[in-house]
């Protein structure tokens, strides 16, 4: 009996250093490491989903990509900068009225420019509105530009502290406050695109534009609140964007952009889930390529899994599958 | 469009010869002017190929044209010298015409490697596709150490001249309006005008596309071998989206589908930043407008002026 005790003990201590060596340091490190780095994806995925609401809603309604929407975002930071003077820094208060005041200029931008530059174009072929796209977004950076030969540094607007979490994982408040404000916004937008009277009409419009004008839609004046809300929050994403890299110049849109459009893709484009979803994944394997030692292709990585995604899945993970008809 | 297009080449390739003599006597400034011009026009004809007569909406020209650069100047550096260590003037040109030929096939390699995923694409999504592509290319050349890296190509010889620029100009244009005037050519519009006709009469949609693609893509990698010769050092930042954009605009300007119109776009925005050089600044800045205030009111080009039918009913 003393030896079989003897031989279960002994089982179980061999048992103990096995479980105690996948503890040791080196792993622990790497786990962290594994949940440091989803963190730190999911902040950046946050934003990109910020931003990839805005394109997907305009497709919805539109059927067209706003090329310019990324340099509304790039606005949004820079009328971020601008208030900043006017509220006092990293204070809760002062942060919400710059965001919020930001979000409205750039909401009034994005319809401005939907009203001069689209509008006209209504129901001409989808090159030239494609083209007006792209022009608009070229205007907004280059006059910017003009001025402005030299990044800014975007101020600190909020108090910020970071939270060590049980297992030495690094928590910043401008992480948190990404993952608070964007879960707002989405509750805010479902609800908006749900239960209001403009939510269905933009949700009858994106189903079928005439139907929707036979039943007494205004299409023009949902289109242009679609283009209020998507840039409200693209705005929402450039200064949050700006907190975490605080260096803002006129092109800084580009790239996200680009990125949040594919995120907008990888969801399936039309699909506001899907564009949070898609943003969050787009995000995180960034965030684990530019922690490899990959790290210089990251700026490929979007573009090569939109180029993956488009040839077996066009529609997205979570669109629907339609077939063309002629 | 052309009466006895194949005289008409040979007449313009002797008078571009005759006229190269003449070149050395041309301050140096103006002829780098005069040469930009020529790879600007190799540049917008060749995409026009592209969207203009096929109605596909590339915005990755740049990239070929650094796939086409990185290619012939890896070749005159590299592989030329230990090949033909003691070279006279005539092995030098046809070392210089084998990397011109590379870099263009290379580009059309590259070429055949977009087009074929991209065939299930229309419209933004072809042009987001072409935009990445783009990106792509630049990141890999950033990241290949024997390319340079960041910091490109330094020391390629000039071997760029008048002649060579001419003699590729001339290609490009016979050759794109050879290829959409013969009766195969036709396709391409067919392509452009209403795709889902075209394919129901029997044309392989898929097999123009590819095509239009890589004849495209091969003469901008002759064009990017011509500047990189031309400029003597190259790196992956002179082949961003801006210079993809440049492109775009000169075969906006000039009108899609209209060879003569995108010529005469290329020679202007190529002289129009040399001209306004206190405002350089504003440059793009200028050509943004002109894309929007185009597209508003004159979405055929500036030098269109037979009207012909739009696609616009078929979008």
């Amino acid at each position: 009996m003393d030896g079989i005790y003897d031989s279960q003990g002994g089982i179980r201590s061999n048992f103990h250093i096995i479980l105690f060596s996948s503890n040791s340091p080196a792993n622990l490190c790497r786990v962290t490491e594994f949940f440091q780095q989803i963190i730190n994806g999911l902040s950046l995925g946050a934003i990109y989903a910020l931003i990839a609401l805005g394109y997907t809603m305009v497709y919805g309604v539109l059927r067209f990509i706003n090329f310019a929407h990324s340099d509304i975002f790039m606005v949004g930071a820079f009328s971020g900068y601008f208030f900043s003077r006017f509220f006092p820094s990293e204070s809760i208060f002062g942060g919400i009225s710059v965001v919020f005041l930001s979000m409205l200029v750039c909401a009034f931008l994005g319809m401005l420019i939907e009203r001069v530059a689209y509008r006209p174009l209504r129901g001409s072929s989808k090159l030239n509105v494609l083209i007006t796209a792209i022009g608009v977004s070229m205007f907004l950076e280059y006059s910017f530009q003009v001025k402005l030969t030299k990044p800014l540094s975007f101020p600190v607007l909020f108090p910020t502290m970071s939270f060590t979490l049980p297992g030495g994982i690094i928590l910043s408040s401008t992480q948190v406050l990404v993952f608070v404000m964007t879960l707002l916004l989405l509750i805010a937008l479902q609800y908006i695109v749900l239960y209001t009277k403009m939510g269905t009409a933009m949700r009858a419009v994106s189903f079928n534009p005439m139907a929707a004008s036979l039943v007494g839609i205004n299409n023009d004046a949902v289109i242009s609140f679609t283009f209020g809300l998507g840039s409200a929050l693209a705005a929402a994403g450039g200064i949050l964007y700006s907190l975490n890299y605080p260096s803002i110049e006129p092109l800084m849109g580009v790239l996200p952009g680009l990125k949040a459009f594919v995120a907008a893709v990888l969801g399936g484009i039309g699909n506001i889930p899907g564009a949070a979803l898609g943003g969050l994944l787009l995000g995180v394997i960034e965030t684990f390529v530019n922690g490899s030692r990959y790290s210089t292709y990251t700026d490929a990585i979007a573009f090569t899994l939109l180029i993956i995604i488009l040839i077996f899945r066009p529609s997205g993970l979570l669109g629907k599958v339609t077939v063309e008809k002629v | 469009m052309l009466h006895r297009p194949k005289t008409l080449l040979c007449f313009s390739l002797a008078l571009a010869f005759g006229v190269s003599l003449l070149a050395p006597q041309l301050n140096p400034y103006h002829l780098d002017v005069l040469l930009t011009i020529g790879i600007n026009i190799v540049l917008a004809v060749s995409l026009n190929l592209v969207n203009g007569y096929t109605g596909q909406f590339s915005l990755g020209h740049a990239g070929f044209m650094a796939v086409g650069a990185y290619a012939s100047a890896a070749f005159t550096l590299f592989a030329a010298p230990r090949w033909f260590p003691d070279a006279n003037f005539l092995v030098t040109s046809a070392c210089f015409f084998v990397a011109l030929l590379l870099g263009g096939l290379a580009s059309a390699g590259a070429g055949v490697i977009v087009g074929a995923p991209s065939l299930r694409l229309k419209g933004d999504y072809l042009a987001i596709v072409t935009l990445g592509f783009g990106e792509i290319i630049r990141v890999i050349f950033r990241n290949v150490d024997a390319l340079g890296g960041a910091l490109g190509l330094n020391g390629i010889p000039f071997h760029t001249n008048f002649f060579w620029v001419s003699f590729w100009g001339l290609i490009t244009i016979y050759m794109v309006l050879a290829l959409v005037n013969s009766s195969f050519g036709r396709g391409f519009l067919a392509v452009r005008d209403d795709e889902i006709a075209a394919e129901a009469m029997g044309i392989n949609t898929t097999q123009y596309k590819i095509i239009a693609f890589v004849v495209s893509a091969f003469f901008a990698g002759i064009a990017g071998g011509l500047y990189a010769h031309l400029k003597s050092s190259i790196d992956p930042k002179g082949f961003d989206f801006m210079r993809s954009i440049e492109i775009v605009v000169m075969v906006i300007l000039g009108g899609m589908a209209n060879t003569r119109g995108v010529i005469m776009a290329a020679v202007i925005l190529t002289l129009l930043p040399e001209i306004l050089c206190p405002i350089a600044e504003y440059r793009m800045v200028i050509y943004s407008l002109l894309l929007i205030i185009l597209m508003l009111t004159r979405p055929q080009g500036l030098f269109s002026f037979r009207i012909r039918p739009h696609p616009s009913h078929s979008a």
